[in-house]
């Protein structure tokens, strides 16, 4: 009995360890290649400001707010282009699975004695890093371009939470992806929708500015809870049950995320 | 884990794996004893690499009984993957991380003492002249360079059974020394078992204790590269008659493996013994045949390669 706990005990530590050391990994490489995280905030921080500076002056007279204009906008768009931010940065992961599934390197993590699922956890943390990086680096450019959060410290660790649930959501589903797609660059297309999606919910328009089937997808599918739940936390509007639908949305994205690319992992390789 | 001397490194025993129809091993038996080479040698495509896939824990096989280290490779792949070292065809290293992080990587993930790891590190990039390069990243590296930083990846976990597939493909032929140099000195300082796949034919001729001819799915030959070469050897004698009498008399007389009647040649089978050598001499003085020239042709493996699959190595390349 003390003999099987002493043994699940030792391979919960050595999974523990393994991940860790694997998260080291993830971090060298994105030391040594910083443009990845320039690259996951670059695109965001141009929508940021296309849609600010180009769109920004007649959208947010649009959301018929008391101030309106620029201003108004900037502060509805920020949740949208963090959320962008999370989806370029999911595809830049399921990239970097790719391309470890096509290296040898992954055979030879295989035909070790580590945690199996390591190789996939290290992953999934180290974008988790890199992406949080990369919204930080996002909100910077945010306020100075007029960003005026109201949220309080409590509700900033608020929104901090709500992210790091959705970006373990999204880069599980992406690291699952990557695996699906037989190449590097059909892993970086599977992930192209993702990058709609926050323009195909509340990320840049109220879902009520919609025709009538697009609003209905729009205000079912997952981004916009997700960027209402944000929107709430940081700029002080009514979250509803956002909050709760976020929540089931990210735990079944993850479960499902994880559970699959776990399979896929510890399927044969078919050479 | 002690081991018993006596207990095979590796032992296989009706060994079977299809991918749909395509019946790649139909059957294999492997007895390796512990501290020595055996090459598994067939042509592209002949299954080599799933042996080792299998043997390795990568891949399962259909059916058979396998055993690594004494470890059952189906029902306990964690302890074969803690006693085996596998460097594959395709070098698998890190390209984005230096060779000394490769290293050190390998180190953590074998879970070795903190303060070994370095050292360790350090001992295997001086042992595979990597020093210099020790803090470039591994995509700058040469393809030679790669394949002994991918060894030296595999040793720091201190492996007993090491699995080289193919680890010379692709090399220059001074590189491919350079790893030959390698394999020996793995196996004599540290006693290692090494199950090496090669196509080429002096690759295992220079390495290996033991060879195993893979052919449509089977092992057809099994040997010492000395007695391979004896049993199906192709070795012979190549005789230029100065004239066409001469010639024919030969031609009647002795046991011919071919002849070319136009520049008067004749192949007489040999292996090469003074012993062969000196009778068929004695023979032609005795019939005053004159001779111009004299050929001995010492059985290598691609006579045995040829006797026994009957292609030259390289015209084979079944699809997969």
């Amino acid at each position: 009995m003390s003999a099987v706990s002493g043994s699940v005990s030792t391979a919960v530590s050595h999974a523990f360890a393994d991940s860790a050391t694997m998260l080291r990994r993830q971090l060298r490489h994105m030391l040594r290649y910083p443009t990845l995280i320039l690259t996951a905030a670059g695109v965001p921080v141009v929508f940021l400001l296309l849609f600010v500076y180009v769109l920004g002056g007649i959208l947010g007279t649009g959301l018929g707010g008391p101030s309106g204009g620029r201003d108004a906008y900037v502060n509805y768009v920020v949740p949208g282009v963090i959320l962008m931010t999370v989806a370029t940065a999911a595809q830049g992961t399921a990239i970097s699975v790719a391309i470890d599934m096509t290296e040898g390197i992954v055979a030879r993590f295989r035909t070790m004695a580590i945690a199996r699922v390591s190789v996939l956890t290290g992953h999934v943390l180290g974008s988790l890093i890199q992406t949080l990086l990369s919204i930080a680096a996002v909100i910077g450019v945010a306020l100075l371009v007029g960003f005026e959060p109201t949220a309080d410290f409590g509700e900033w660790l608020g929104a901090i939470g709500v992210l790091v649930m959705i970006i373990l959501a999204l880069t599980w589903l992406s690291v699952a992806l990557a695996m699906v797609a037989k190449s590097v660059a059909t892993a970086s297309n599977m992930l192209t929708p993702l990058m709609i999606l926050p323009m195909m919910g509340s990320g840049f328009v109220p879902t009520d500015s919609m025709p009538a089937g697009l609003k209905w997808f729009a205000d079912y599918q997952p981004f916009t809870p997700f960027i209402e739940t944000l929107r709430g936390l940081l700029m002080g509007t009514p979250i509803g049950n956002s909050a709760i639908l976020a929540t089931g949305w990210c735990a079944l994205i993850s479960l499902g995320g994880y559970l699959w690319a776990k399979k896929l992992y510890n399927r044969e390789p078919t050479k | 884990m002690t081991t018993d001397l006596g207990q095979p490194a590796v032992a296989a025993t009706a060994v079977r794996k299809a991918y749909g129809d395509h019946v790649v091993l139909d059957g294999i038996d492997l007895d390796i004893p512990a501290g020595s080479v055996f090459a598994l040698l067939g042509p592209n495509g002949a299954g080599k690499t799933t042996v080792v896939q299998i043997l390795s824990t990568l891949i399962r096989a259909d059916a058979g009984e396998m055993r690594v280290v004494g470890q059952d490779v189906v029902r306990d792949p964690d302890a074969v993957r803690a006693a085996i070292g596998v460097t594959g065809q395709f070098s698998a290293v890190d390209s984005f991380l230096t060779g000394q992080e490769n290293l050190l990587l390998m180190a953590d993930l074998n879970r070795l003492p903190r303060a070994e790891r370095r050292q360790r590190s350090k001992d295997l990039l001086a042992r595979f002249d990597l020093e210099d390069a020790a803090r470039k990243p591994a995509a700058t590296y040469s393809g030679g360079m790669r394949r002994r930083l991918d060894l030296a990846m595999t040793l720091v976990g201190q492996p007993r059974v090491i699995f080289l597939d193919e680890p010379t493909t692709g090399l220059d032929p001074r590189s491919r020394r350079t790893m030959w140099e390698i394999i020996r000195r793995l196996v004599t300082d540290e006693g290692v078992t090494i199950f090496l796949t090669t196509q080429y034919l002096e690759e295992a001729d220079q390495l290996a204790d033991r060879i195993a001819v893979l052919h449509q799915g089977k092992l057809v030959a099994e040997g010492s590269p000395e007695e391979l070469k004896r049993q199906f050897g192709g070795g012979h004698i190549t005789l230029r008659f100065a004239d066409p009498r001469g010639y024919d008399h030969a031609a009647r007389t002795l046991d011919v493996v071919s002849r070319n009647d136009e520049a008067c040649t004749l192949r007489v089978p040999s292996q090469g013994d003074v012993r062969s050598l000196r009778a068929l001499l004695d023979w032609l003085d005795h019939a005053s045949l004159t001779v111009d020239e004299l050929q001995v042709h010492t059985p290598d493996l691609d006579d045995v390669f040829f006797a026994l699959t009957g292609n030259p190595v390289m015209e084979q390349e079944p699809a997969r």
